[in-house]
């Protein structure tokens, strides 16, 4: 039996494990204490009562922050029951419509999301605005436990004369459009100018870079949505400038993005050697991460005398992209006919302090970037869903301690709305892992009274019939799923995103 | 557009979808060891693979300071142990080996970091984004298994959701 033999040895050694571990630990919960270890474990003031009620935990959102505590409280909790709302019809949040098009390693962690909803204890819910459908203190009702995970759907605006010209886009919005995102189809960005400046020095900031001036047979292969592949297709683009208000030290995106930008095909980096004097010293002791990122953009910048000789020899002229710093927008200027930019008024600002916390301050001085788009790339921003959820307006999050929203026993909130609109995957990971451990302590606390028992979403949907709205099931996003994954075989693509929710709804029969 | 790396295989992204959310407390491989199930197939690899390949222990300290030991067959990432061992490390292995993440983020001893492959680039430029990064730290998906190595010890990181106990709601006792 040489299949069972490690099998057993690895139970073994993980129950001896876990015993031993368990008396160095000595924390923990009370529960199962006594109890033969398969037994499905009880909460540890009840294990020799009746069962108590399935906890019933509701996530308003489907994005990573939702499927991450959902995962981690279903995990960790042998009985609780979880619930997903969306407000499209389509699961994913970022995912699916922030990720970029050519990252699609990043969008593995679906397969895992994936097989969550397929848990028998987990169940999905989309097409439901919470807010609107069903407002937060009827899902109070319904729920023993409500997580508020939506995310942020708006951007901070820049607050300068100009922002509203034709030609002007929050990043927010760019992204939204390539990636299929419904609210934003009609974007229909012009394209047709030479120059583009990007304001911001974020990832956001190089993935619209990096799919501007990417070459067209690279994006081809993506899920980008076709009419985007369209547009880019005709653009005339093939300068972009990403411009911040401070220095080198202070840019917020990560090495590997701008690794992947420098290696561009069909593109050079314009670095300016003058930006980046006395940077070497300055980073010689800092945290690897910053000193590693620094000191690229440093040796890309001394590379440029090469790059001008192998385009002076002869090589077609490639598409190029840089970076400006230390200077801040104060107007859009508009062109002769009003119908576009014509070029980026800008402030000339100094340094005051150093690192993370350095300010920018205007010197007075100011410079004209020539450029006929604009996109403002200086972050994502929360809006507030429900009069009865608090809302920092100042700080775009719901305020909240370890999750646990402020003032509002049995309500939580993970990810951006928790935390505001930074982080990679594993930011939000971390943080919604967080929030369900604030979860899973009050479940075992008492602090969340569980002994009354909820409808959980049989309350729900009667709420929903009565207005109309009707859900949209994993299963049915499967159907959609997979007409998008056929659609986009035909065309070599791994899918091609539907962007009409009325077409979506269509597919599964609604 | 990055290259794939080292990507896990399409059975043991199953391997790991069975892992992330048991629909007991128990991973699958522990309620077959207790209750005396085998077979020859299932978390291990294909059929036919003999288990006395499985010839190196490798040992994981999880985040409550809990020892999980498992054997390993020499060329699997560090990462494919986990995975096919279904241990119960949250979060591990989000972008599925594709350095696109740093969930598999790992702490090893000087001694035994230092007889490591050399790390590229392209994982360092992940690492960079890891919380609690040390001097021995490596991504568990770039780190191959030798026969060497049989008796390490890794350590899974602490994560700024660690700065409170860690709580399993109906795990066993650990008293």
């Amino acid at each position: 039996m040489a299949g069972a033999g490690p099998r057993a040895a690895l139970g073994a050694c993980r129950a001896a494990g876990r015993v031993a571990a368990g008396a160095a630990a000595g924390a923990g919960a009370g529960a199962g204490r006594g109890q033969p270890p398969w037994l499905p474990a009880l909460p540890a003031a009840r294990w020799r009562s009746s069962p108590a009620p399935p906890p019933r935990v509701c996530v308003v959102g489907s994005g990573p922050a939702g499927f991450y505590t959902a995962q981690h409280i279903l995990k960790h909790h042998g009985g609780a029951l979880v619930d997903i709302y969306e407000k499209l019809p389509v699961p994913f949040g970022l995912v699916r419509f922030g990720v970029a098009p050519d990252h699609p390693e990043v969008k593995n962690v679906i397969h895992s999301f994936t097989q969550t909803a397929h848990s028998e204890r987990c169940a999905y819910y989309g097409n439901v605005t919470v807010g609107r459908d069903v407002t937060v203190p009827e899902l109070q009702q319904a729920y023993h436990a409500v997580v508020l995970s939506y995310g942020a759907e708006d951007n901070r605006v820049l607050g300068i004369p100009g922002e509203n010209l034709p030609g002007v886009y929050s990043a927010r919005a760019f992204v939204g459009w390539y990636n299929g995102l419904p609210e934003n189809q009609d974007l229909k960005p012009d394209l047709s100018c030479e120059t583009a400046l990007i304001l911001g020095h974020g990832n956001v900031a190089l993935d619209i870079a990096r799919i501007l001036l990417s070459p067209l047979q690279l994006l081809r292969k993506t899920d980008i949505t076709d009419s985007s592949l369209a547009a880019l297709a005709c653009s005339k683009v093939k300068r972009v400038w990403l411009v911040g208000r401070r220095g080198p030290l202070q840019v917020a995106f990560t090495i590997k993005e701008l690794r992947e930008m420098i290696n561009l095909p069909g593109t050079r980096a314009v670095l300016d050697p003058a930006d980046f004097t006395g940077l070497e010293s300055a980073v010689k002791d800092a945290p690897r991460p910053r000193k590693r990122l620094t000191e690229l953009m440093i040796k890309t910048a001394l590379e440029k005398p090469a790059e001008m000789q192998a385009a002076a020899a002869g090589a077609a002229a490639p598409r190029e992209w840089g970076l400006r710093f230390q200077r801040s927008p104060q107007e859009v200027l508009p062109s002769a006919d009003g119908r576009r930019p014509r070029g980026v008024r800008m402030a000339l600002t100094r340094l005051e302090g150093s690192g993370d916390s350095a300010k920018a301050i205007p010197t007075g001085d100011v410079e004209e970037l020539e450029c006929g788009l604009v996109l403002s790339s200086i972050g994502y921003r929360s809006l507030p869903l429900d009069p009865a959820v608090p809302f920092d307006s100042q700080r775009g999050v719901i305020p909240n301690s370890s999750g646990r929203v402020e003032g509002v026993p049995g309500l939580y909130c993970s990810g951006w709305v928790k935390r505001g609109p930074t982080g990679v995957i594993i930011t939000t990971m971390n943080d919604s892992f967080d929030t369900a451990q604030s979860v899973l302590e009050d479940l075992q606390g008492g602090v969340l009274d569980v002994s009354p028992s909820r409808e959980g979403f049989g309350l729900v949907e009667s709420i929903l019939h009565s207005r109309g709205v009707r859900p949209v099931s994993f299963s049915d996003w499967e159907k959609i799923d997979a007409a998008e994954v056929a659609r986009g075989k035909a065309a070599g693509k791994p899918r091609e995103k539907i962007v009409d929710p009325a077409e979506m709804l269509q597919i599964i029969g609604h | 557009m990055r290259p794939l790396r080292r990507g896990l295989s399409a059975s043991r992204i199953r391997l790991l979808l069975l892992w992330a959310v048991p629909e007991q407390h128990q991973s699958p491989a522990e309620r077959w060891a207790e209750r005396g199930f085998s077979s020859t197939q299932g978390l291990q690899d294909g059929p036919g693979e003999s288990s006395s390949e499985d010839q190196v222990t490798v040992h994981f300290i999880n985040r409550d300071g809990e020892r999980l030991t498992t054997t390993a067959k020499e060329g699997q990432s560090l990462l494919e142990v986990v995975v096919n061992h279904n241990l119960a490390i949250d979060g591990f292995g989000a972008c599925e080996g594709t350095l696109a993440c740093s969930t598999c983020h790992l702490i090893f001893d000087k001694e035994a970091f230092q007889k490591l492959d050399a790390i590229s680039d392209e994982e360092l430029d992940m690492l960079d984004l890891a919380y609690g990064l040390t001097d021995t730290s490596r991504l568990g998906c770039q780190v191959c298994v030798k026969k060497s190595m049989d008796g390490l010890t890794v350590r899974v990181p602490m994560d700024v959701s660690d700065m409170r106990k860690q709580l399993e709601v109906g795990k066993q006792s650990k008293q």
